[in-house]
């Protein structure tokens, strides 16, 4: 059947079968490659974008129930060269190696700075559990979150 | 992993998702958040013919006071359970049941509806709403009709819910001064309970329902009864996994969970103020 929703503020539009996964459409269809699949089982968070501004697991859900919403990926947060803030303090917080959970995370902790703005420490890792890092890098990661909320302010 | 190709088709309305229903009746399942559902269909443990997606009933996404009862719309999602003022100060225990389920990115899609027609004896909400004495509003050919909650789960992932229903509304007793507690126990982050244990103390009357300690959510009602009766929270604990057949898994073995059963119902029990 034919989606069409707005991803990264452009409308897309394509012919999918029902049960294709929305993780794979973005990849597959709509060419947006930085949503990364980790365990396919809603477990890692690593295909963690935004339905609606909120951070949802892209492989539980269908592509035809992202019909006419509006989706953000890891490529729609940067304005050009410039980094969203999460992405910046990722940087300087040395929040990755190997990078794989990286856009998850990063699109994960912007959610919850939009839930919770001045989270404690506590508050990040309780609201980041949904998304694994298997390089045990997440002191970094929290660190990251921690300062992109107080630059944020 | 890839579910059996399906059928789609998206309800307008309640009357629209009983329609299809009624024409296709075990072929068809319905698709609220998608979280127990698309994972069953994802490992093809589930291989629906048709899929009755009735995510965009909004109508049927609420909290509002009804007369001594709260009401919750079937689609409400558990980020909405979970943050609502309404929930928190009249079935407190839900919300911070809801609060443990999964993680943000589940919550956000996830319905509490969805989770309880699911009726899986290792999730958090059936044994809040057992502890809280709920009811469910079923919606079918027939009209409305009203189910207690120990009425309403039948088996390992079986409800009361005929193929031809669907569930509009869960209904819980106000408490406002009630005191209560959820016990989780797992191992990893986002992971389901190893064990838990509802339980909510309001007035003299005790509710303690029990996560993964049964092929169904279970109430413990030898704990409560030995609580009405003024029994010590420690004694009544004792009783907690009695008669019960817990799952062996790789978690956990039986007598481990009947130990979990009992130490959480205390932990339960004494956050709760008995």
């Amino acid at each position: 059947m034919q989606v069409s929703m707005t991803v990264n503020g452009s409308n897309v539009s394509h012919d999918v079968e029902p049960r294709t996964l929305l993780v794979h459409y973005l990849r597959e269809q709509a060419g947006l490659t930085g949503t990364n699949i980790g365990c396919d089982s809603s477990s890692c968070g690593a295909c963690t974008i935004h339905l609606n501004g909120e951070a949802v697991k892209s492989c539980t859900m269908l592509a035809v129930q992202a019909d006419g919403q509006d989706l953000t990926t890891i490529e729609g947060l940067a304005d050009d060269d410039t980094l969203h803030p999460m992405q910046q303090a990722f940087h300087e917080c040395h929040a990755l190696q190997c990078g794989y959970c990286t856009p998850g995370m990063v699109m994960a902790a912007i959610s919850l700075l939009d839930e919770v703005s001045d989270p404690t420490e506590a508050q990040v890792r309780e609201g980041l559990e949904g998304n694994l890092c298997r390089c045990t890098g997440y002191h970094n990661i929290v660190a990251a979150v921690l300062k992109a909320a107080g630059s944020s302010q | 992993m890839i579910p059996v190709a399906f059928d789609y088709e998206r309800a307008t309305s309640a009357e629209h998702a009983l329609a299809l229903l009624a024409e296709h009746g075990d072929d068809a399942k319905l698709l609220a958040g998608g979280h127990s559902l698309l994972p069953l269909m994802k490992y093809r443990l589930a291989a629906p013919a048709l899929v009755v997606d009735i995510g965009r009933l909004s109508d049927l996404s609420y909290v509002r006071e009804d007369g001594d009862v709260l009401a919750i719309g079937a689609l409400t999602r558990h980020r909405d359970v979970e943050t609502s003022e309404l929930v928190r100060a009249q079935a407190g225990l839900l919300a911070a049941a809801t609060s443990k389920v999964g993680d943000p990115q589940v919550r956000h899609r996830g319905t509490l509806g969805g989770s309880l027609a699911h009726g899986d004896p290792a999730s958090d909400l059936p044994a809040a709403l057992i502890a809280l004495r709920g009811s469910l509003v079923v919606l079918g050919p027939a009209g409305r009709r009203e189910v207690a909650v120990d009425d309403f789960f039948t088996g390992f992932l079986e409800t009361d819910l005929a193929p031809d229903e669907l569930l509009v509304e869960v209904r819980i007793p106000r408490m406002p001064d009630a005191r209560w507690s959820f016990q989780k126990f797992n191992r990893r982050a986002q992971d389901w309970a190893i064990v838990g244990a509802a339980v909510v103390v309001d007035g003299g009357s005790c509710g303690v329902g029990l996560v993964n300690m049964d092929s169904r959510p279970v109430r413990a009602a030898g704990v409560e009864a030995a609580v009405d009766s003024g029994t010590s929270a420690a004694d009544a604990a004792g009783v907690a996994a009695d008669g019960l057949e817990p799952p062996s898994d790789l978690n956990a073995g039986v007598e481990y969970r009947c130990h979990l059963a009992r130490v959480l119902t205390r932990r339960g029990l004494e956050e709760a103020g008995c």
